[in-house]
């Protein structure tokens, strides 16, 4: 299986030792392919999307021509795990700070986002969060946004403290957390087995934690 | 979920704040117009200080930590994070950052060094601290004390790029030379580097440091930039570079860019076109010991 992770900006290493670890746990074999340009993404079977500052990875997509590459393979139904940044670039609607920084968004999830909705970097925090089908996981949010509206295509998998901090439209999972960060890769697992048509889009799989 | 079960300001945090800022280009600002500029020309965070490096160094005196105020000036501008400066030792000056809410503190050889012989215990701040370094065992005892990302020092506010090229060569040659090292060889090492054991084989396991590695000082072309990239580095930090060339935003662009496509030279030249005078810069071999701020910080 032909994974992408968008590398123009961000912890795109992080997503690669997930999710060839994910692949090692689920016993399949997958390539990973960095995405730098345009081009690529097309040859995809699955795509991940990582953090970084998202008014940087949004002109960049933007600039090398990805934002529609990325925006076409959601619409024709490619598994895609976005995180933090991911999930801000992926959203239909921003806040004032989009507005103001002139993100082009890629629309491809129907809900509107708020950016540092937990604050700053020193409100920044790890938390035990449940996520639908898949249990609690040790979450680790920095300067994380959080969903504000959803729209009714969109299914509801994590919330925190009465906020929304994970969604999932058709075969787009987003969080706004960093799962890359931690050891546990069931959320690469379970993007993984969207594409190889093992997973719903109304219960992600259990792949038990390493 | 119970409010007891968030924790704050843990290592995992803080590492990860810097993981996201790579493959960036963090640029130095003086004010919340050029934060601004580097907002746009696409950095992934600002760097807040009273004077960019080249000034410092024109104007002589004691360096310090920027005006609050004008910090604050610069958080309300833009949305990327921000960073500021504070003096080697000077604890009280992170704390004021700290309470400010800015999003990482630099523990800096270019502001005059506040404490000769401490570092920051920067474990016990909630906020991340990068701090620079010239070879392995700088870094290595920079992040024992609690640094969650390293920069190459360079020789900042010189437009030379000499000082920063050799220390990410020796940085990176130093960890491939661990990779040969058995279990009591790094021992030694250890102690010849003076830097925690654990540390040291961590090191050696992973063949890079343990936290982000940005090259710094002394950046300013795309070519200056993509060459640090090439050489390892996880970024860039750019200071006088941008603010002292004769056209800011385009300079601005072509280095984030240049860190983007820095290994695809068809791309480097494009974007290295008619960007106007860099800044003028000193050679750092023609410094006296006196001048170099890369020796502050041991």
């Amino acid at each position: 299986m032909r994974t992408g992770v968008i590398a123009l900006q961000g912890d795109v290493s992080e997503h690669v030792h997930s999710l060839k670890r994910a692949a090692a746990h689920m016993g399949i074999e997958i390539e990973v392919v960095p995405i730098r340009r345009r081009g690529t993404v097309p040859s995809c079977d699955v795509l991940v999307l990582p953090g970084g500052e998202s008014t940087t990875l949004c002109r960049l997509l933007s600039q090398e021509g990805i934002l529609e590459e990325l925006v076409d393979a959601a619409h024709r139904g490619m598994p895609i795990l976005a995180t933090c940044a991911g999930l801000i670039v992926l959203a239909s609607e921003g806040d004032e700070l989009v507005e103001r920084t002139g993100q082009r968004l890629a629309g491809v999830l129907d809900i509107a986002v708020r950016r540092n909705a937990f604050g700053r970097q020193r409100e920044s925090f790890e938390a035990p969060v449940e996520v639908k089908g898949i249990g609690t996981f040790p979450a680790v949010f920095i300067r994380a946004p959080a969903v504000e509206r959803v729209g009714e295509a969109v299914e509801v998998i994590a919330t925190l403290d009465g906020r929304i901090v994970g969604v999932q439209q058709d075969n787009t999972v987003a969080v706004a957390f960093h799962p890359e960060l931690t050891e546990d890769v069931r959320l690469h697992a379970y993007v993984l087995s969207l594409a190889l048509g093992s997973g719903t889009t109304s219960s992600p799989c259990t792949t038990s934690s390493p | 979920m119970k409010l007891e079960e968030l924790r704050y300001g843990t290592e995992l945090i803080k590492r990860g704040f810097a993981s996201m800022q790579k493959g960036g280009v963090i640029m130095d600002v003086t004010s919340a117009e050029q934060a601004e500029i580097a907002e746009a020309a696409g950095a992934v965070a600002v760097m807040a200080l009273h004077a960019v490096p080249a000034d410092i160094r024109a104007a002589g005196g004691v360096a310090r930590m920027a005006d609050p105020q004008k910090i604050l000036e610069i958080m309300d501008a833009v949305s990327i994070p921000v960073m500021a400066k504070v003096r080697i030792g000077h604890f009280v000056e992170a704390e004021i950052l700290e309470a400010l809410g800015v999003d990482m503190i630099d523990e800096s050889e270019v502001l005059t060094p506040a404490d000769v012989q401490h570092h920051i215990d920067k474990k016990q701040f909630t906020v991340p601290f990068v701090c620079g370094a010239r070879d392995l065992g700088e870094a290595l005892r920079r992040i024992d004390e609690g640094a969650a990302m390293i920069r190459t020092k360079g020789e900042a506010g010189t437009g030379d790029v000499v000082e920063a090229v050799r220390h990410m060569r020796l940085i990176q040659g130093e960890i491939r030379g661990l990779a040969a090292l058995t279990q009591e060889e790094l021992r030694l090492a250890a102690r010849r580097l003076e830097a925690p054991l654990s540390l040291v084989e961590e090191t050696a396991r992973l063949q890079r440091l343990p936290v982000v590695n940005f090259a710094a000082g002394g950046v300013a072309t795309p070519a200056d930039a993509a060459l640090l990239m090439r050489l390892g580095a996880d970024g860039v930090f750019v200071g006088s570079g941008i603010f002292k060339s004769e056209h800011p935003e385009r300079m601005a662009a072509a280095i984030v860019e240049a860190v983007h496509h820095y290994d695809d030279p068809q791309t480097l030249a494009e974007v290295s076109k008619g960007l106007g005078e860099p800044m003028r810069g000193i050679s750092a071999r023609t410094l006296s010991e006196q001048e170099a701020l890369q020796t502050r910080g041991w």
